[in-house]
């Protein structure tokens, strides 16, 4: 293949930039300032986004064994992820809605969708499951980029709601919408952010840049960052480190707030790295480097909060108590992942539509006849 | 009662499910300023404002991808897709989610979306703007389908398919958007086919822009004392086929016709379950008459690709013709000249 026509170089680690990133938290656990965000969170609160980035933590563990142990099909990790999911989802609030793709444990988790539901999606029993409305949650996008349109379209509803401008934390919604590094390749990613600047919508952009999409590299042209987007729409763009549970929950006040306001969109490019596979049936090993997965290793998200916990005092008593939570969680995951019910072969024909029709009852009178009549036989 | 064209009572629909519901808004490139290529949204956005007439930027994936956000938001959008071949941008969108919501959430979230599309040839355009891409949507769990064939229909149908809780594509037979009926006082069920015109000799199934046409086809035969039954469809997705089987019970003669290409295009189905419930009583095989296995061919060549009053006629002379009764299904000689 002609050189220039390759997409698979591997992005050398050290020519990593990190000049331009928002960034509270140092990788080893230091507070610093910066002039675009602010965080004067409590002790309490920082305990808080620690306690959800280790919970997520272990829903993800969870799935990731439960499909080696065949309980599930699939399973999209979320390892090193979970500053970006819980920092942005926990600026959001209850009447917020948020379009999470199918890696964002850490969001489902924050909106409340007990975490049991996601097993269904990758166990084979459901393909969502829950109430979005009833969680402030989509469900999880597949189709690389769908969900942008749909966080565009619900925020056309805030605006015609009169939802934002008022001042008031009762009354003003926003919409935040998650996608990959790779989602920004795609059409309706373009469409969504065309639309949101045309219509000066209240949405954020969260891209999680994980640096792969499956094994392409985040695609920068001339080395251009994917914040830069922002810019041909005419809309505020901020790169922040993905890592950094507090910077990531800071901006993404900032950009809420902004579209609570009625100021209109706002993009974020959260630098971050998808530590483990792309899903269980990937094998990361051939299209990267362990220098690279060394380098994202030191800039774990939790451990740089637990270090800047370590060092404000002692939460021995907390930080047990999280354990033990944890492996109570771990336990809960593992026994109704095996109590996840086989789908209901007569709710698939009843939830096509809200008004059945005549042609669907016929055949789903006939299949549940079939099936009848093989468990009579099974019994027999 | 009143006379008007299909325009005019789309238009005239559209407007009273506006003024039914709040939360029922329009989108779609150019239907707010322009009122639409075809003017069915002719001064809607002047009365109803441009937040509930959007003009929207030219991208047919969002103008679907956004109704589903807006859905979710509890409005009831209807999108025009400005040409039936500008459609598959969003097909993605209407297959892979509005098609499937619904059912992955369990049943919880509704999608009362119209796609309304304006489709079918006749009317001397380039391409991209004469197809009749409607199986697709057809055999697409998780919409509805439905096909106008008069004011009557349009008028109401537009409004039946806002109130409907259900994804619906509504296919309008552009080219028979000037002509005009009567409107009446009351809808018929939505989700029925109806006789159009009686007849005791032969049946003909057909829907939307071809219901006309088998019309005067039925009109020239009575002319040469043979009766043709015609049935307009009407629904698409779920079909109503009861009045088809029970015409062709008595009739035991049949020709489906559409515009759209005969390979599994809806007269295949159709075709297949008149088969299955009506065997015995079929006095030759099911004939269709159909566009051909080409693209939807340059203007000047459309009226060869069209099923006219002659092919139709055609065909119904097949199932009278013992000899040549196996030719119904197949292309005649002299098909396309
Ligand atoms: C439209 C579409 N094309 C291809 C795929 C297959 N696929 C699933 S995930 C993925 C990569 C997505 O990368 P990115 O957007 O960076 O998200 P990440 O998985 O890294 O979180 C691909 C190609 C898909 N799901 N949808």
């Amino acid at each position: 293949m002609h050189p220039s026509l390759s997409t698979t170089a591997s992005p050398a680690a050290a020519a990593f930039d990190e000049s331009d990133l928002v960034r509270l938290l140092t990788p080893d656990g230091r507070r610093v300032e910066h002039p675009d965000a602010a965080w004067s969170g409590s002790e309490d609160d920082l305990l808080a986004l620690h306690r959800d980035m280790v919970l997520t933590r272990r829903i993800d563990t969870e799935g990731y064994a439960l499909q080696r142990h065949g309980e599930l099909g699939l399973w999209p990790p979320s390892l090193g992820q979970e500053a970006v999911q819980v920092g942005t989802a926990r600026a959001l609030r209850p009447h917020d809605m948020a379009f999470p793709t199918y890696r964002d444990h850490g969001v489902t988790w924050v909106r409340g969708v007990p975490p049991e539901r996601l097993l269904g999606l990758y166990r084979g029993s459901e393909q969502g499951g829950w109430d979005p409305a009833e969680h402030g949650v989509a469900l999880p996008a597949i189709i690389i980029g769908a969900q942008t349109l749909h966080a565009a379209g619900y925020a056309m509803g805030v605006l015609m709601d009169e939802a934002v401008g008022h001042d008031d934390a009762a009354k003003d919604a926003a919409v935040a919408v998650y996608l990959g590094d790779g989602a920004t390749s795609q059409g309706d990613t373009l469409e969504a952010l065309s639309w949101a600047a045309s219509f000066t919508l209240p949405v954020v952009f969260v891209i999680e840049n994980n640096q792969y999409a499956i094994s392409t590299p985040t695609n920068r042209p001339g080395g251009v960052p994917l914040v830069r987007r922002a810019d041909g729409f005419g809309i505020p763009g901020v790169r922040v480190d993905g890592n950094d549970v507090l910077a990531c929950r800071a901006v993404m006040e900032t950009a809420l707030q902004r579209a609570r306001d009625g100021r209109g969109p706002t993009l974020i490019e959260a630098v971050t790295f998808r530590r483990g596979a792309h899903t269980t049936s990937d094998d990361p090993t051939r299209y990267r480097e362990s220098a690279e997965e060394e380098y994202w290793e030191a800039r774990d998200p939790i451990a740089r909060v637990r270090a800047l916990l370590d060092a404000t005092g002692s939460h021995a008593e907390a930080l047990a108590a999280l354990d033990a939570e944890a492996d109570a969680l771990g336990e809960h995951l593992r026994a109704a992942c095996r109590a996840v019910p086989d789908p209901d072969l007569a709710d698939l024909f009843d939830r096509m539509y809200v008004e059945s029709t005549p042609e669907l009852q016929e055949q789903r009178e006939a299949v549940l006849a079939w099936r009848a009549l093989g468990d009579e036989e099974a019994a027999r | 009662m009143t006379r008007m064209s299909i325009a005019a009572a789309l238009n005239a629909g559209l407007r009273k499910a506006l003024e039914a519901d709040r939360h029922v808004m329009l989108m779609g490139e150019d239907i707010g300023r322009l009122g639409g290529v075809f003017r069915v949204t002719d001064g809607l956005q002047k009365d109803f404002g441009p937040a509930r007439v959007i003009d929207t930027p030219l991208a047919e994936s969002a103008i679907v991808g956004t109704a589903v956000g807006l859905a979710m938001r509890g409005y009831r959008p209807v999108v025009e897709i400005q040409f039936d071949g500008f459609v598959y941008p969003a097909y993605d969108q209407i297959v892979n989610q509005v098609a499937r919501l619904h059912s992955r959430s369990g049943g919880t979230q509704r999608m009362p979306i119209v796609i309304r599309i304006p489709y079918g040839g006749g009317i001397g355009a380039i391409e991209h703007h004469s197809e009749s891409p409607e199986a697709q949507f057809v055999m697409t769990p998780g919409l509805k389908v439905l096909a106008p064939s008069s004011p009557h229909d349009a008028y109401w149908m537009v409004q039946q398919a806002v109130a409907s809780d259900d994804p619906i594509v509504l296919m309008e037979p552009k080219r028979r958007y000037w002509e005009t009926g009567e409107v009446g006082d009351d809808p018929d069920p939505l989700w029925s086919s109806q006789v159009r015109r009686p007849g005791g000799d032969a049946t003909l199934v057909t829907y939307g822009p071809m219901v006309a046409t088998c019309l005067a086809a039925a009109e020239a035969a009575a002319a040469e004392d043979r009766e043709i039954e015609v049935v307009d469809l009407r629904t698409l997705s779920p079909l109503d086929l009861a009045p088809v089987v029970a015409s062709v019970r008595r009739t035991g003669r049949v020709v489906v016709v559409h515009e759209a290409q005969r390979t599994l295009g809806l007269g295949a189905e159709v075709a297949a379950r008149i088969t299955e419930q009506c065997f015995f009583h079929l006095e030759a095989p099911v004939g269709r008459v159909t566009g051909y296995d080409i693209h939807y061919p340059p203007s000047r060549a459309e009226e060869h690709f069209l099923p006219d009053v002659d092919r139709i006629l055609d065909a119904v002379d097949a199932t009278f013709d013992a000899a040549g009764a196996e030719l119904a299904s197949s292309e005649r000689p002299g098909g396309i000249a």
